[in-house]
């Protein structure tokens, strides 16, 4: 049967339903698009076929045909708008720059898209609360203190907060940090929120 | 639970289906019994039990929702569909007796969604149909609920296993508010906590390590 490919793709997604984010099958996108060019050509042919010989017993054929042509471009058209939806996700989770082994998951087309995306946002975002601009990727949820107490999950290195403090970020010690600084470092799982 | 910012595209609700959602993509993927009432030209190759060059008026052959759907007018006869068994009267008495020990996910898994979009096709049981699809589900929504509500820190699984895909939604949801009380409850609501998506990729990295 026709797209059958088309739906691999859709399956690919749809097995990581929490927005990881698979390598981009460009194969795949090749071979659906290859089966378009086919269906196209046969579908042409036959129309010629049908209006010069008035052959109408092959109208059901092309309809047939144009059908496979419509559900193979949904398709395409919905795997990379998920993709688009992900990759947008990430720009949320991970902060601006993006670690390589996910970088490597994107398309060209992809990465100028998040570049352009992070750009949008980072101009509205300095629209925004007068002079200085707004993150509003910080405090996801609302803050009920400034400072809050952390504890490192892996060694980060030298880390260097508002005042111009150095504190080293090394395994399993516990820190007093401004919130707003740390917020994303915790995103990412290199801090702890500890509670006591 | 943490807030997650990858918001995949909803399905349809009802006998619309949304065009981007990959959920109602893999439910038009469902194969329904056919029948054509044209012949197809050179399209023989499709069904692999005959070798001629062409489908035939009259052959029984499945097709996938999304090609009925396209196929089917209401005028021209190109396609009849058939009902699958499950939606058939035989089916519905088993369902009007006791829609909780059905095993949905067995039987569909898009029981619900298939059932709606059947109504697309105009079929003299369509009124029972819809009828008995809705009656099932307001049947089995209370024990979804109850059990997504208390079930709390323990393995759904066994839960999970014989509910169909919207009800797995829901029970899902059902979860997560649970859970977000819970850690309101103790106080834990404004925790900062790692994003989902990063602690999972890191979980696959070290399978992959280990591999």
């Amino acid at each position: 049967m026709f797209c059958e490919k088309a739906v691999e793709l859709v399956r690919e997604l749809h097995r990581m339903s929490d927005g990881q984010l698979p390598a981009f099958n460009e194969d795949g996108i090749r071979q659906v698009l290859e089966e378009m060019k086919a269906l196209y050509e046969q579908n042409q042919s036959d129309v010629n076929e049908a209006k010069t010989e008035g052959k109408t017993e092959l109208i059901p054929t092309v309809k047939f045909r144009h059908c496979c042509l419509l559900r193979n471009q949904r398709c395409i058209a919905a795997y990379l708008y998920d993709r688009l939806l992900r990759i947008r996700a990430l720009r949320w989770e991970y902060g601006s720059v993006l670690p390589t082994t996910i970088r490597f998951h994107m398309c060209a087309e992809e990465l100028e898209w998040f570049n352009q995306y992070k750009k949008s946002l980072a101009t509205y975002m300095r629209s925004l609360g007068g002079e200085e601009g707004l993150d509003i990727t910080q405090d996801m949820k609302p803050p009920k203190s400034l400072y809050i107490e952390v504890r490192c999950l892996k060694d980060h290195g030298e880390f260097e907060i508002d005042d111009g403090t150095v504190i080293l970020l090394k395994k399993n010690s516990q820190h007093f940090l401004p919130r707003w600084k740390c917020e994303q470092l915790i995103r990412q799982g290199v801090l702890e929120h500890v509670i006591s | 639970m943490d807030t997650q910012s990858y918001m995949p595209v909803p399905p349809g609700v009802g006998m619309e289906e949304n065009f981007f959602s990959l959920d109602d993509i893999l439910l038009s993927h469902e194969r329904l019994p056919c029948r054509t009432d044209t012949a197809f030209p050179k399209l023989g190759f499709l069904e692999k039990s005959s070798e001629t060059h062409d489908i035939p008026e009259g052959t029984k052959m499945e097709m996938p929702l999304w090609l009925a759907k396209g196929l089917y007018e209401r005028k021209r006869h190109v396609i009849s569909v058939d009902l699958p068994k499950v939606y058939r009267e035989g089916w519905r008495t088993v369902f009007g007796a006791d829609a909780n020990v059905v095993d949905l996910h067995k039987m569909g898994p898009y029981y619900y969604g298939l059932g709606s979009q059947m109504l697309h096709f105009e079929n003299a049981e369509n009124p029972e149909i819809a009828q008995s699809i809705l009656q099932t589900f307001i049947g089995r929504f209370r024990r979804t609920m109850d059990s997504s509500q208390n079930a709390y820190n323990e393995d759904t699984s066994a839960l999970l296993e014989r509910l169909d895909f919207l009800e797995r939604a829901l029970f899902r949801s059902g979860q997560n508010g649970l859970n977000a009380f819970q850690l309101w409850e103790r106080g834990r609501a404004s925790q900062l906590t790692a994003s989902n998506l990063v602690t999972n990729y890191r979980k696959r990295k070290i399978t992959e390590l280990q591999s």
